[in-house]
């Protein structure tokens, strides 16, 4: 069924079809939606779950993570202050080894207030041991949640299936809901590993010293570096079953570029039209939206750049005192592998500063008139 | 040697929780697990958070309860409760009693917020509050159940706690919740009696239990369970029952409430205090044992409560 | 009569045989805190009325009841006195351990 709807409504779909049985959330602008649709689903039973309206996002996380370990399937979704919030618990979430499902609204930080995109919410997640899906659309935002749940629960790692504030989370597109029979053939029901029952009296989580901590973490890293393959994989068994690939990055018109533009979230279309106007004018451009940035794809990444001559990595985020953060990632993906090819880190749109096509078309051209990057951080559109 | 007469048992034999815990020698907090598991029975599931007893269970790979445990975050006992309760129930078993097992520090303080959010919507939970009177597994630091004129690390003799205890069993009777008790290891019946008839209420239901800490307290391991009846019997933490947040029933009715210096002299966290200072903390406690007894008294019928 | 569960030390050789998560599989029965032991309860069962006050108040579930008489398991008794100070007859003294 093809339905227009926003893209937080697009993760409620996502959450329904995935039969969710526990949610805990709190809203937050530019979220809100998605509770609201999903306190509808459950209230006129749509979805056969329990939501629990908690006070917080900490305790919306610690809710999920009790459900979790239960053995329910549960979702959640925050933003920006939110998610912060529930820093604590995505630790525990994934050291707990418990598949939570959530999805974050890009926004910036306070303060000052600003409910615009910006990613340095999620991506002060970096090393929270979650996995991290970066959006592009819509209809991408839906299927990924139902993939994040497969993926989550074999790996028994959580996901973070990430939209853009308003421009993908207040986004009416047509979006093609699948049939609920096709999605639970795809997603069988949670069959937890771990679980926490007085039928086999376990504690979990208990005082661990260094004699086993160390091995614990070992592991974690060993499952998430199964993952790549495992989001080829079941994005393939989506292609087949759905007819949409979901991938670790979508690569546009790389192939025969001299420069690729390297970007992630919505500004990824925004790139394309960049991408076309520029091959107009002779450039051969093209560009790589990275989708997931944990596990980050650095096999994919690497082959995808492979012939380039030059790389421009766009962030719309900042790690202070150092550089945009997929700047640094893409750098350490290459280093080793592929050092003479310059790169460019530009940082725009921090705060929902616009990031049109023509801003694309400034930073290709600064990137093609300089050899190599002469400062580490290019600023786009500062008022200076 | 063999006797004929039969051991008494006041409590059921059946243990759930093992010997080899790591608390310290006489404490109060392990005898309360002991007797409130006695009371639940196999079918639970703690939710513990940092708290001695995060200490007193164990270390991985080893556990000393023969139940369950969720060790949590710090803050989050009573909605990691109400999370395992769902999760439970979405999975078939609406059986299992889930019990929220925190601190004062993790209840008064830090989990304030999520167990009162936990209480506004009446989660179906067990929260059990074992209260040594301050954040011992950090090294005895006061927390809002410090009751005045205590030493703790953090507040030094040249500078003990000024302010009461908080009045958290006032807090949760404002959320008007099925049920709350205060109980003290000092009477293990009607501890055991409490926890009993708490797991068969609906809804967030709120234990209060006394548990001296010799090793906060300065006090004599061995002196415990008299710590713990002594409170009781001085009034200055007295035992009753809370129903609907309305109905108050005093469980240990005293005949001569006792005065309080004996109890601040055996200990240590006390030593400091001038005449003058327990003269008014006596005053403090009179005051307090006359509003409860006059809550008691005003309470209206259960049957008159609206639920 | 108390069942004595096994007391047994977990060994794991690799990571392998971690589980995925900080998850007991055994009791603490392994720590025998009577180590902790300075003094010792001994109990002069001539005098024990068999009341179960002991048994009751033992914050290490280590007096247990054998032909209807308390018994104390050195393994785990920590010394903490309460049993002594609690037991009606005083028939309970703490010595000094020989060490
Ligand atoms: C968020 C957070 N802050 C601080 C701590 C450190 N901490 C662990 S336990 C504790 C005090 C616990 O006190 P209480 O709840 O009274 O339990 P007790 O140790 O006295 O049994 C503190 C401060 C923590 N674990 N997590
Ligand atoms: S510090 Fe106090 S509460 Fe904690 S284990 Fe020791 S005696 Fe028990
Ligand atoms: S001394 Fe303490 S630990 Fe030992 S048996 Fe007596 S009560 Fe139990
Ligand atoms: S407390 Fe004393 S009298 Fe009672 S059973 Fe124990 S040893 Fe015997
Ligand atoms: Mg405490």
């Amino acid at each position: 069924m093809k339905k227009v709807i926003m893209g937080n409504h697009a993760l409620s779909y996502g959450a329904m079809l995935g039969r969710t049985q526990v949610i805990a959330a709190y809203p937050i602008t530019p979220q809100t939606q998605v509770v609201e649709l999903l306190s509808e689903m459950c209230a006129d039973k749509t979805l056969d779950a329990k939501f629990i309206k908690v006070e917080s996002e900490h305790s919306a996380m610690a809710a999920c993570l009790g459900a979790s370990l239960a053995g329910a399937r549960t979702f959640t979704a925050t933003s920006s202050q939110g998610l912060a919030l529930m820093h604590e618990l995505l630790h525990w979430a994934s050291g707990g080894r418990m598949p939570v499902v959530m999805g974050n609204i890009n926004r910036a930080m306070a303060p000052g207030w600003n409910i615009w995109a910006d990613q340095n919410d999620s991506l002060s997640q970096r090393d929270t041991g979650w996995m991290q899906f970066y959006c592009s659309n819509n209809q991408e935002v839906l299927d990924t949640v139902i993939q994040a749940f497969k993926i989550s629960e074999k790996l028994l790692i959580p996901s973070m299936v990430i939209l853009d504030a308003f421009s993908l989370s207040h986004t009416y597109e047509i979006v093609d809901i699948p049939e609920q029979e096709k999605v639970d053939e795809y997603l069988p029901p949670f069959n937890p590993q771990l679980k926490i029952t007085p039928d086999e009296p376990h504690a979990f989580g208990g005082l661990t010293g260094p004699e086993h901590y160390f091995e614990l973490r070992y592991k974690l890293q060993k499952e998430m570096e199964k993952a790549p393959a495992l989001i080829e994989e079941t994005g393939k068994e989506y292609e087949k079953m759905f007819g949409r690939y979901l991938g670790l990055v979508d690569e546009y018109r790389c192939d025969d570029a001299d420069i690729i533009l390297i970007t992630s979230g919505t500004v990824g279309s925004t790139a394309r039209v960049a991408v076309e106007e520029l091959r107009q004018e002779g450039i051969r451009v093209g560009n790589l939206r990275i989708k997931v940035f944990r596990p980050f794809p650095f096999e994919i990444v690497r082959n995808i750049v492979k012939g380039a001559e030059k790389i421009a990595v766009v962030d719309r985020n900042i790690s202070y005192g150092h550089h945009g953060i997929f700047y640094e990632e893409v750098k350490s993906a290459l280093y080793g592998h592929n050092n003479s090819v310059p790169i460019f880190g530009f940082i725009a749109g921090l705060g929902g500063r616009d990031i049109t096509p023509s801003t694309f078309k400034e930073i290709t051209n600064l990137a093609l008139k300089k050899k190599r990057p002469e400062e580490e951080i290019i600023w786009i559109g500062v008022k200076r | 040697m063999k006797k004929e007469k039969k051991m008494a048992f006041s409590l059921p034999e059946e243990e759930l929780m093992n010997s080899g815990h790591l608390a310290c020698q006489g404490c109060g907090a392990a005898l309360a697990m002991r007797y409130v598991l006695k009371a639940l029975g196999q079918k639970v599931v703690l939710c513990i958070p940092a708290c001695c007893w995060s200490i007193i269970d164990g270390q991985f790979p080893y556990s000393s309860l023969d139940v369950p445990i969720f060790h949590c975050a710090f803050e989050t006992a009573a909605v990691s409760a109400s999370g395992v309760k769902a999760g439970l129930e979405m999975v078939g078993d609406t059986e299992t009693t889930v019990v929220a097992w925190a601190g004062d520090g993790g209840t008064f303080d830090i989990g304030l917020q999520a167990l009162s959010a936990v209480a506004e919507r009446n989660d179906n939970i067990l929260y059990v509050c074992y209260d040594n009177e301050a954040y011992m597994n950090t090294g005895i630091q006061r927390s809002s159940a410090t009751p005045y004129g205590a030493w703790t690390t953090t507040t030094p003799v040249k500078h003990f706690k000024e302010r009461p205890k908080k009045d958290i069993d006032a807090i949760m009777a404002a959320h008007r919740i099925p049920y709350i008790a205060t109980a003290s290891i000092g009477y293990p019946e009607d501890l055991f009696r409490k926890a009993k008839k708490a797991k068969e209420i609906e809804g967030t239901r709120f234990l209060h239990i006394y548990a001296p800490c010799p090793t906060g307290w300065k006090s004599r391991p061995e002196d415990t369970i008299k710590l713990a009846r002594m409170v009781v019997q001085n009034a200055t933490f007295p035992i009753y029952e809370i129903e609907w947040g309305e109905k108050y029933t005093l469980n240990i009715k005293l005949k001569e409430k006792k005065s309080i210096s004996d109890y601040l002299k055996i200990q240590g966290r006390f030593r400091h205090l001038t005449k003058k200072e327990i003269a008014s903390m006596q005053e403090e406690v009179d005051r307090k044992w006359e509003r409860l007894l006059s809550l008691v008294n005003s309470s209206r019928e259960k049957d008159q409560i609206p639920s | 009569m108390r069942k004595k569960k096994r007391a047994q030390k977990i060994v794991f050789k690799s990571e392998k045989d971690v589980p995925l998560m900080a998850m007991s599989t055994g009791t603490m029965l392994h720590n025998k805190t009577g180590a902790w032991r300075n003094i010792k309860p001994v109990i002069d069962l001539d005098n024990c009325i068999q009341c179960g006050i002991c048994w009751k108040f033992c914050p290490d579930v280590c007096i247990f009841v054998e032909d209807e008489l308390p018994v104390i398991d050195y393994d785990y008794c920590k010394g903490c006195g309460i049993c002594a100070e609690e037991c009606p007859t005083k028939c309970i003294a703490m010595v000094e351990e020989e060490k």
